[in-house]
Formats: C-alpha cells, structure tokens, sequence
C-alpha cells in the first residue's frame, strides 16, 4: 500500500512527525527493518537564484518512501528529478540553492541538520548511484579504492580489510574475478561493469536509503536488465528502501513499488505503480503513457504527444503548471491558468494535482486515452 | 517517381524500385604499433559483411547495441566513410569507391539526421545560416530565395519561421533535432539516413518528432534508413528491421513478423530485455519482475570477434556447430532471414 503522510491535506504537521518516525525505527527489530517510513519529504523547496531569476527546480515537493519499498520518479529533464535527489543527499551545501521545507531520515531532519552531520549519513544511511559510470567514477584511483574510500571514512577498518570488503562486494554484483578486478581502474570496465562497480559502491556501507539516479541511462538493453535485476535482487537481501529516477516508464513499471510524476518542480500524481499505470488521473501522465512507442500492445498508427515543450522553471505558468500543453482546460472554467491545483486525494493513496474532477478523470481515461494506447 | 526510373535505366544491377542495395559491406578499423616503425597489428571489424537493400519509399530499421557496428554502417551507407570492402548502389550507381569530388552532386540525394542536436548544429550560426547551408554548398538557388526557402521549410518541422536570425542555443532539444531535420530536407534528398534521430530527446519529444518523421515520408516520399538502439522507437516507424550483432546481421524481416515472432536468440533476448510499461504483480501484491531472458556478461570485442557464430559465447542453445561453423544468413519463410544454427519460434516447435 502506498504511505502518503496523512499530513498531506495540511502540510504543517510540526514535531510530531520526529517523535513518530523514530518510534516507528525504535520499534523495528534491527537489520530486518521491512516496513516504516525511512524517508519523509515534506514541502521541499530547492531555489536557485541566477543571473536570469529564480530557478525554481524543486517547488513544494512531498513524498515518503518506506523501507523495503521502491518509489519510481518520472519526469522529462528539468522537472527537478536530480535536484530533488541530490538535494536529499545534501549536496547541494555549499552552492547558492535555497533549499527550505524538511527532509526527514529515520526522524533527522537533514535540512536542518548541520554538514557534518549529513556528511556522516551520506555514504553510510544513505548513498546514490550516479546515471554516468564514467564520469561519476575518479579514473586515476582504481576501483577498489573507490569502492573502499567510503568505507573506510566510515569505519573503523585498515586498507586491507576495506580492499577485501570491496571484492565482496565486486562479487556481490556479479563482476568476474573480484580479486584481480579490484586492481583495474574504470577505463578497462564496461559500461555495464562500471555501473555494477558503482552500485557496489553505493552498498558498500550497507545504506538504508539508495537513490539511483537514472542508473541504466547510459546502458544498452541486455545489460539495463542486468543491472535492474541486480537492484531488485539487491534491495530483497538488503531490504533498503530505493528511489529510482528516470525517464522511461518501462523501468517504473519493473522496479518500483509507488511512483511520484513529477513537473516543472512539483508533484502531478502520485500512486502505487498500478494506480499510475492502470488508472493514470493526470494529463500529463496520460501524455507520458501515449508518447511511448511500445514493444507489448498491438502498435497504434501514431503516438500522442505532449504538446510544446516543458516549461522554464524561472517562468513557471501561473495556475497549474501544465495548462499550456494541456488538452482539457476547457473543462476546468479558466481555473487551470488562475489556480494552482492542490494535491488531492483520487482514491485511497492515490493523489493527484489537476483540477478536473475525478469522475471526468475517470471518464476521459476510459474513453479517449486507453482505447487509443 | 524518379528513384525507380533512374534504376529502371541500370535495370541489371538494382531490381526495379530499390533505391538501395549493399551486398558484404565491410569496415575495418586498423589497430597499429609503434610510431616510427607503424604497422597493423590488428582490425576492429566494425562492419563485416553486410547485404541488405532499401525499397523506395520504405523505412529500414537498423537496430543492435552499442559497439555492433550500427552507427559505422550508416556512416558508411552516406560516404562519410570508405567501406573496406562490399558495394553500395544508390538508386543504380555503385557509389562505393567514389572520391569526395564525385560524391558531392550525390550529397543531395543522400542526407543525414544525427543523433545529438547540441553538437550538430554550429553554435555561432543563425539557423537560417545553419538550414540554409546546403543550397549555398550545393550551389542551388531556390526559387524565390534562399531565406524563403528555409523559412518553407521551418514551417514544414513545425517550426516558427520567424526564428530565422535566432541561434541554436535558443531552441529545446526537440526544437534543434527539427532544424536538423530540416537542413537534410533542404535538397529534397531521396535517402534519409537517421543515425539514433530520437536518442537524446525526452519521451513526449521522441513522440513529436517520430510523428514528424511519419508525415515528411508520406509527404516527400522519403525512403528512411534509421539506426536505434530502442526496439520500440524501431518498431513504431519501420517498414522493415535490421538486427546488428558484432557487425553482422543476424536477423531482418518485416516489422509484424520480426515483432510477432523473432527467430534469432539474440533478437528474443533482446526483445525480452526491453522494459515493458505495465507493472506484474503476484497475488500477494508483491512486486513481481517479468520472466526474462538473461544474457550474460557484454557484448565480445569486435577488435577480437568469437568464430563461427558471434553470438555463441552468450548464446543458451550454442551447440559444437556454433563454434566452428559460422550459420549463413538464409531466408527462412519469405522475406524472413535468419543467421542461426538452431532458430527460435521454427514452425515446429
């Protein structure tokens, strides 16, 4: 079942969140911690200001993510999918973001937390998986000194020890010969090694919270299976909670659990993975779900695209952010350019942020978007 | 149509209608040693042996991953480099050998779509410099000037044609991929050769410019070829689909029958690896993943390519015949060929 913080309605929910969250991880049996809230997002703003304005990247976000659950993020580029993560992992100290709202980990607010602080979690409680193996990998330092380095900072272990836990781990995500492998650097991997190497990377402290950040991006098919196969088999032995941003909704539909849509910085739906692929409520999701060509279903003579382009994130469109590529605004009596839509609740967690109303959400689904996929 | 006139006039090498044909195309990379002393020590057969031919009017897909040689194999169809070794004829002239010279008049009839709009476009042209180039290249001169022309043709991708004096890095990704487009239809070619056109764009843009390409091929009457690494961009705009393996083709049908039933392993493997957007569930609600077939490791070196068979090293049914005799690329039911010793979906089983 999808977990939205009951919260959602009103997004002031002050202490008792901390108090609840870490109750929830008091009471859970450790190292086999299956279920709770491990991260909770709550009105995040990530701002930047430029020479040009204010890029507004991420815009009043919210979202949870349980343990041993995989929350999928869909968006096209600039609707602050990377932002939100990196944002998350705290790396955006020390840059101009702005960043406000709360981001609670197993009941810390990382916001307010202070950089040496996150500095100790980021790599340890939780760790990212870039999209680009190789430039996300140092190509003077060998790999298993780059999947050791982590591991060192947070333990208390000599070079020896961290070198042998990183062939563990090299052989934990299938590379061949982790003895020798260890040795070499990133340029005589493959794309699909490097990737496996980074993911070993990521696990090396055994993290609770995994962000992957377009992992397969850069892969070809057989591998992108490879290497999502590996992420699910790894998240059932770990039971780490796991973001996976991307794209391509065919990688939503396998790995996650919950998916958020996001647009121009804020959430457009949010739902279990069959409430987005089986009874979509959004335009903009139904426009996602037509523009892709598909291998499965019988092919139709022509997609349906999303018109126009996303928008800039210094001029977001007053009201509902997607109302100038949107095809139903007719329906919503000018609200759509005026009001900026609320995130309601469609069904039980199921929670969309458009202004038509669930039965003509319904309605046009069934009848105008699905038959035509 | 001009394309089958023209080859109606050679008529003894090209069959009436093909605008294009490639028998045992190849394109090897020299590997040297030394600086002083330079020999080859080896090649990388990027292309090794390709026979295919392109109907007028029809869309070829060529698919495969990344190193199979996809993207050289274009290269080569467009002269942008010297094929070692086969023959190309376009539109009844074998254009394989020509000098850079000779293939200038032919540039018109052949053009490019390339994959990345941000490195294609130069970025201290207007567009209308960038889309109006190949006139002043070619030497033509439209009929009522150049800027109408290219304004013309904005408008035919979808583009305001008011962004004439505009710069490249004023457009979207999607926006550049169109201004690209254009500039190869400046000319009027007859062969489009669309290296990955959809690649770097984000889906909802894919969606806009697959259904441009659709239009411009039912308004121009354009023959297409275009190489992807996504089966189902392949699938939604060709006629026809190449399968690229370590250089070779493996497998080429019509799309219906190629999709409906694929006879290589490595066409089912990779049809089988591709993420379908429809969640499985279990009847315990626990997330299920599709049935797959997995291929191990990644694809061989083509500097080093396995005998026989290139593809037994990864293959499930490999059997001693894989390994020491190389399967021919035969026609297995009509229009349907097939490079594998021991084919899937075989009527019976």
């Amino acid at each position: 079942m999808a977990r939205w913080p009951r919260g959602a309605a009103s997004p002031k929910r002050g202490e008792g969140v901390t108090t609840e969250a870490l109750q929830a991880a008091a009471a859970r049996p450790a190292n086999t911690g299956h279920s709770g809230t491990l991260l909770e997002v709550q009105d995040l703003h990530i701002h930047f200001p430029t020479d040009d304005g204010l890029v507004k990247a991420v815009d009043g976000l919210t979202f949870t993510v349980d343990r041993g659950r995989t929350l999928g993020i869909v968006g096209e580029s600039g609707s602050g999918k990377s932002v939100t993560s990196l944002g998350i992992l705290g790396l955006h100290r020390g840059s101009s973001a702005r960043i406000t709202g709360e981001i609670w980990l197993d009941g810390e607010n990382l916001v307010a937390a202070s950089a040496d602080r996150v500095r100790q979690l980021r790599g340890s409680k939780m760790a990212m998986i870039f999209q680009d193996p190789l430039s996300a990998l140092h190509p003077y330092y060998t790999v298993g000194q780059q999947i050791s380095e982590a591991y060192l900072i947070h333990n208390q272990v000599g070079k020896k020890a961290a070198l042998q836990h990183a062939i563990d781990l090299l052989n934990r995500v299938g590379i061949p010969q982790p003895a020798t492998r260890v040795n070499d650097y990133p340029h005589q991997f493959s794309g699909g090694m490097r990737q496996r190497a980074m993911i070993a990377m990521a696990l090396s402290c055994d993290p609770e919270l995994l962000i992957a950040d377009e992992p397969t991006t850069a892969l070809d098919v057989t591998v992108q299976a490879q290497i999502l196969d590996l992420i699910s088999d790894l998240q059932a032995e770990y039971g780490s909670a796991v973001i996976i941003i991307t794209h391509d909704l065919g990688v939503v539909a396998e790995l996650a659990d919950d998916v958020l849509v996001m647009y121009a910085g804020r959430s457009a739906e949010y739902g279990t993975a069959e409430d987005i692929f089986g009874r979509p409520a959004h335009p903009y999701a139904w426009g996602l779900l037509g523009s892709m060509p598909r291998l499965s279903a019988a092919r139709t003579e022509r997609l349906m695209p999303i018109k126009g382009t996303p928008p800039s994130l210094i001029n977001v469109p007053p009201g509902c952010p997607f109302h100038p590529r949107c095809g139903y605004t007719a329906l919503t009596n000018g609200r759509s350019s005026t009001e900026v839509p609320e995130l309601r609740e469609v069904a039980s967690g199921h929670l969309v942020a458009c202004h038509l109303s669930a039965s003509q959400q319904r309605q046009i689904w069934a009848e105008q978007i699905k038959v035509n996929l | 149509m001009s394309a089958s006139v023209s080859a109606e006039q050679t008529a003894e090498t090209v069959p009436t209608g093909t605008l294009l044909s490639v028998t045992g195309l190849t394109k090897h990379f020299p590997v040297t040693r030394g600086v002083i002393l330079r020999h080859q020590v080896g090649a990388v057969r990027a292309v090794d042996g390709l026979d295919f031919s392109v109907t007028a009017r029809e869309t070829l897909g060529l698919v495969g991953e990344s190193g199979c040689g996809k993207t050289t194999a274009g290269r080569l169809l467009t002269r942008l480099l010297e094929p070692t070794g086969g023959r190309i004829v376009f539109d009844g002239r074998d254009i394989t050998h020509l000098r850079m010279g000779q293939m200038r008049p032919l540039r018109r009839d052949i053009q490019m779509i390339f994959q990345d709009p941000y490195s294609s476009l130069n970025p201290r042209h207007t567009v209308g410099t960038i889309v109006g180039a190949p006139y002043r290249l070619q030497h033509v001169r439209p009929e009522n000037g150049v800027k109408r022309a290219v304004q013309e043709l904005l408008e035919l991708v979808g583009l305001n044609p008011e962004h004439y004096n505009r710069y490249p890095h004023e457009f979207s990704g999607g926006q550049r991929q169109r201004i690209g487009i254009a500039r190869t239809l400046a000319l009027r070619p007859k062969l489009i050769v669309a290296d990955e056109p959809v690649s770097a764009l984000d889906v909802s843009i894919q969606a806009q410019v697959l259904n441009l390409l659709e239009d411009l091929q039912d308004e121009l009457g354009l023959t297409y070829v275009v190489i992807a690494h996504d089966l189902s961009v392949v699938r939604h705009i060709s006629d026809r689909v190449a399968v690229m393996y370590l250089g070779k083709l493996v497998e080429m049908a019509s799309r219906d029958q190629l999709y409906a039933l694929p006879r290589h392993p490595y066409t089912v493997a990779l049809m089988s690896a591709v993420p379908v957007a429809e969640p499985v569930r279990s009847e315990d609600g626990t997330r299920q993943r599709r049935e797959r077939i997995r291929l191990t490791g990644d694809v061989p070196s083509p500097l080093n390519p396995p005998p026989a068979c290139r593809f037994h090293t990864r293959c499930w049914k490999a059997q001693e015949i894989c390994r020491t005799q190389e399967p021919p690329f035969v026609e297995l039911i009509p229009g349907h060929q097939v490079a594998c010793h021991f084919p899937e979906n075989t009527p019976a089983s």
